[in-house]
């Protein structure tokens, strides 16, 4: 029988099923992170209940570590946060990726680079943007904490199977267009809950073509789509990304394992609940105007009026953005100034996207009214990004040059915006909010926040001038 | 748990879509260790003004023929965003039993079983009536009734509303999720040894 990829990698992972009842998984990986773990891990201790795969749950501190003077949490509650996790880590045998380790960072992005992250595992975390993880061919998806106790406790989750949607992404897009301009375009299309309900399949040779790291940047904003998680079929890009790296198979296990990971695609005839197409081949750099990620426009575009909505809800709903957001009806969207910037986040803050970002910023400076900053994803990816000299390139654009977290991107730690100024960011929600009471957040690409930093107002990064030959997007 | 078979309360309306859970719990306030004390910092920007502490005017929940309520009633898309618990634990810790909306995201609405919060989803022109209704009304009530999947107001209103059957069951007989799971102990072991390979990192 057909079968899709979601449908296999369900299928091989379910204990116990019964008519009218949530299936029973069982959870290769779970991530942990400081936010929803205390009371998860409180219960257990309540309960007189061990951690029941300890060898199968890693942690890291992402979201309340500062990005600079790491070391010296000056906030109270989460430096409690914080030595909390740590505390139980050490008394339930959990294997803690902290403030002293190189592999620290960003959940979603120091996980696949350890190799934990492989094509046909259930993965888990109590964060909303594991469906980044689906980029490998897994099935991710984020969990509430009493599900994060759940999983401590008995390795399994109760979960009512989803249903599926095949999101095939057509066209060659064009230079200069990103990956992240390829979800906000989509989201933008089809809205923020058109997908509620769906584990999302991503096809399509637009989707083929994408790097790994692109690949994570589209699986991370399914849930914005309100998918349960998004995933893309293992390929070679995928099994060569993967080869090496610490927690993946070695030898003759990683040839095995590459021998089944292929076997989990899709097959020919099997058929989809639904099914959306996207063409990116029009595509241009998008930048999110509203207080929702669907509330997108071209770079090419102007800030819409309420009137152009076909219902009244919406008209409503752009009307309340609209305010929040300081925006008049008609602006140009390159006529929209900035004054902050924020290049990082597990949607955008890998090494591909300092790159881009790094490839903007070379030879010019930072706009006098903006302060920006880039926030490499992890440890690692510092690392690798300080061997590139990249973060030369941006210390000596203006770019303050950061230690890794979640930071600015939901100002739970010090990177947090003032009200009413107005930030391009790399992250995933734009919420009234999210990045600080009062702040507006617009989101972009990469190479759209670094050229936004030094104009001070969104450009069109399609017509860069670029300042060394050598250096592409 | 608490069983959950019925609930009367007062109704307290959120005119909004898309209330998401940074708007429900902000983020700063995810700091806390334990699982109480959200519901002083329910819908917190909209609730207070600027100074986080006076009561803002104008947020219709803030009126004091809502004080008391325990029925949110909502409009489309309800607790999107993120996974965090912490939404419905203010929710719930706020004094609210039951959320009726036209429709939720999903992680949220998974969440609030595990906390005992009935959400009852309805269609828009059902939900519209009862925003009416509870406008009408000073202290308007409904009479919330899981066992026969029923809601009713003090004027002859009477709603049928439906849900999957092991998740009202679950409400219904006040489960633990752990304890259901850990009954297939024998089934979860010949699957670890089975999977052993694959699951190994190494």
């Amino acid at each position: 029988m057909a079968k899709t990829m979601f449908e296999k990698i369900w299928d091989n992972h379910v204990i116990h099923q019964e008519e009218g009842k949530p299936s029973i998984l069982y959870i290769d990986l779970h991530l942990v992170h400081e936010v929803t773990s205390p009371q998860a891990f409180e219960g257990l201790r309540l309960a007189g209940r061990k951690v029941r795969r300890p060898d199968l749950t890693f942690a890291t501190m992402d979201h309340n570590v500062p990005t600079k003077d790491r070391f010296n949490i000056k906030d109270p509650i989460s430096k409690q946060q914080v030595d909390t996790l740590t505390r139980n880590c050490q008394e339930f045998g959990i294997k803690l990726y902290d403030l002293n380790s190189i592999d620290q960072g960003v959940v979603h992005v120091m996980g696949p680079e350890l190799g934990l992250t492989q094509p046909g595992k259930t993965i888990v975390c109590g964060d909303s943007h594991t469906s980044t993880h689906g980029a490998f061919g897994a099935l991710a998806f984020g969990i509430g904490t009493s599900e994060v106790e759940h999983v401590l406790a008995t390795q399994c989750l109760q979960q009512a199977k989803p249903k599926t949607m095949e999101v095939h992404i057509k066209g060659k897009r064009k230079p200069g267009i990103s990956a992240k301009d390829i979800i906000l375009g989509l989201i933008k299309k089809f809205g923020t809950a058109f997908a509620t309900g769906y584990v999302i399949e991503y096809t399509g040779e637009a989707i083929r073509e994408l790097s790994m790291e692109e690949r994570m940047t589209v699986c991370n904003m399914s849930i914005e789509a309100g998918a349960r998680a998004g995933m893309i079929a293992p390929d070679e890009k995928t099994f060569e990304y993967l080869r090496g790296r610490e927690y993946a198979p070695k030898g003759e296990a990683f040839d095995r394992a590459v021998e089944e990971w292929k076997k989990l695609r899709t097959d020919e005839g099997a058929k989809f609940d639904a099914r959306v197409e996207f063409d990116v081949s029009d595509l241009v750099p998008q930048v999110t105007w509203g207080t929702s990620p669907g509330m997108g426009c071209d770079i090419t575009g102007v800030v819409p009026h309420p009137d152009d909505f076909p219902t009244e809800t919406e008209r409503k709903a752009a009307q309340k953005a609209l305010e929040y957001m300081g925006l008049t009806p008609g602006t140009k969207m390159t006529d929209i100034t900035i004054n902050r910037v924020f290049i990082g986040s597990c949607t955008n803050g890998r090494i591909e996207d300092l790159r881009r970002a790094a490839a903007v910023a070379k030879g010019y400076k930072v706009h006098p009214n903006v302060e920006a900053i880039v926030v490499p994803g992890s440890g690692r990816v510092k690392l690798q990004a300080e061997k590139e000299g990249l973060d030369k390139i941006f210390i000596e654009a203006g770019f303050e040059w950061r230690d890794a977290g979640c930071s600015m991107c939901l100002a739970m730690n010090p990177d947090v915006l003032n009200p009413g100024d107005r930030c391009a960011s790399t992250s995933n929600r734009n919420f009234e909010g999210r990045q600080g009471r009062g702040g507006r957040t617009h989101l972009v690409s990469p190479e759209m926040a670094a050229a936004a930093a030094i104009k001070g107002h969104f450009v069109d990064v399609r017509f860069w001038e670029f300042k060394d030959e050598a250096v592409t997007v | 748990m608490e069983k959950f078979i019925r609930h009367s309360g007062i109704v307290a309306p959120v005119d909004r879509v898309n209330v998401d859970t940074d708007a429900i719990i902000p983020k700063q306030f995810l700091k806390r260790i334990e699982r109480t004390g959200f519901g002083q910092f329910l819908f917190f920007e909209w609730r207070f003004l600027e100074d986080g502490v006076t009561p803002n005017p104008e947020f219709e929940m803030n009126k004091p023929r809502y004080k008391g309520s325990s029925i949110l009633l909502a409009r489309a898309n309800f607790g999107c965003g993120s996974s965090r618990e912490h939404a419905p634990w203010a929710i719930m810790d706020y004094g609210f039993k039951v959320i009726i909306a036209p429709s939720f995201a999903d992680i949220f609405y998974n969440n609030c079983f595990k906390n005992g919060i009935l959400p009852i989803t309805l269609p828009e022109e059902q939900v519209d009536e009862l925003f009416q209704r509870t406008a009408k009304h000073d202290g308007y009530q409904l009479h919330v009734d899981l066992e026969n999947k029923v809601l009713r107001d003090d004027y002859g209103l009477e709603i049928r509303f439906d849900l999957d059957e092991h998740r009202r069951q679950f409400l219904l007989l006040g489960l633990d999720d752990i304890g259901l799971t850990l009954q297939h102990e024998d089934k979860i072991r010949a699957y670890e040894e089975a999977h052993k390979e694959r699951l190994a990192y190494y």
